[in-house]
């Protein structure tokens, strides 16, 4: 892996480094008020690691929605990463636990700045875009669970604004051809529609439909 | 074990697994061209998804909130051809901005 390109992904995401930390500890926060002690919230942020499926985890479990409901909900909200999964795999070579190890850094965001417009990824890009995700989300929920309440609401700083903005700057390059534009317009179409009927997770895995307009026979 | 543990251990080994799959079971090999063809319309249409559930998803409602405001700030902003670190400062700063009005 070129040492180029890793630097390349860790310069891509430094902007969302500070929302990745402040999330990690609300995170913490959160999981501590549903009865999540310090421990499993870091356990979880280093092993899961997929934001929305753990604060989904935690806040099931909190609301006394049971164990069941929690797991479900959460592997819903990562069913995706099946599909990013496969999508990457031309890209990962070496031995059966590097891989097995490597592929643990994509998340949205890594996959999301190291995609390119044929659909293929720059690995060295989203294992540096990874890592430095890794690391701050870690850290922020342990910074969350020993600071706690301290931290305050990151969402007054406008930091849940900055994913959506990152989403949508990574995808304007992509809009190159008319496929693609179709694709983006049917994967936001379904999402919009589905949002009120869906259990979160099930928009997001369904607007992969939008695929079908890279068919070719 | 309590059930905080266990669901911290079921998700994450799960998680593993389906971040895992294509790497493991079909690492370094080129994939079918007609697969091929799908997957490279797979960036737009999760990416379009993903800014919408993170833009106007709130549980199961679809809400107009100040990430709204930071959306077409960050919109602008690509329009203008800013650089990504400052797209993203930019929609944090007007999701901020009108949270605080």
């Amino acid at each position: 892996m070129p040492r180029r390109e890793f630097r390349d992904g860790v310069r891509a995401i430094l902007g969302l480094t500070p929302a990745a930390f402040a999330f990690g500890a609300s995170f913490a926060v959160l999981a501590r008020a549903a009865g999540v002690g310090g421990v499993a919230a870091t356990v979880m942020s280093a092993t899961t690691f997929a934001g929305s499926a753990q604060v989904a985890t935690v806040s099931i479990l909190g609301t006394g929605g049971g164990l069941a409901a929690a797991v479900v909900a959460a592997l819903l909200l990562n069913a995706r990463y099946g599909a990013i999964s496969v999508s990457v795999a031309p890209g990962f070579r070496g031995s059966l636990l590097r891989r097995l190890v490597e592929s643990q850094l994509i998340v949205d965001e890594s996959w999301a700045v190291s995609v390119q417009p044929d659909g293929r990824v720059e690995r060295g890009v989203l294992l540096g875009a990874g890592a430095t995700l890794w690391i701050f989300w870690t850290t922020g929920t342990v910074a969350g669970a020993v600071a706690g309440e301290a931290i305050g609401d990151p969402n007054r700083l406008g930091l849940d604004g900055a994913f959506p903005a990152l989403f949508l700057a990574l995808l304007a390059p992509q809009l190159r051809s008319r496929r693609a534009v179709a694709a983006a317009a049917i994967g936001a179409a379904i999402a919009f529609a589905l949002i009120p009927f869906t259990p979160a997770g099930v928009p997001i895995v369904a607007a992969t439909a939008g695929c079908l307009v890279g068919w070719r026979r | 074990m309590s059930s905080a543990w266990t669901a911290v251990a079921i998700v994450g080994v799960g998680t593993i697994a389906l971040k895992s799959t294509g790497p493991v079971l079909l690492g370094g090999r080129e994939l079918p061209a007609r697969l091929m063809g799908l997957l490279s319309v797979l960036a737009p249409a999760l990416l379009a998804a993903l800014v919408v559930t993170q833009a106007f998803a709130s549980g199961r409602h679809l809400v107009l909130d100040p990430r709204a405001a930071g959306l077409g700030a960050a919109a602008v902003a690509v329009l203008l051809r800013a650089p990504l670190l400052a797209v993203i400062v930019i929609a944090a700063a007007a999701t901020a901005l009108v949270r605080a009005l």
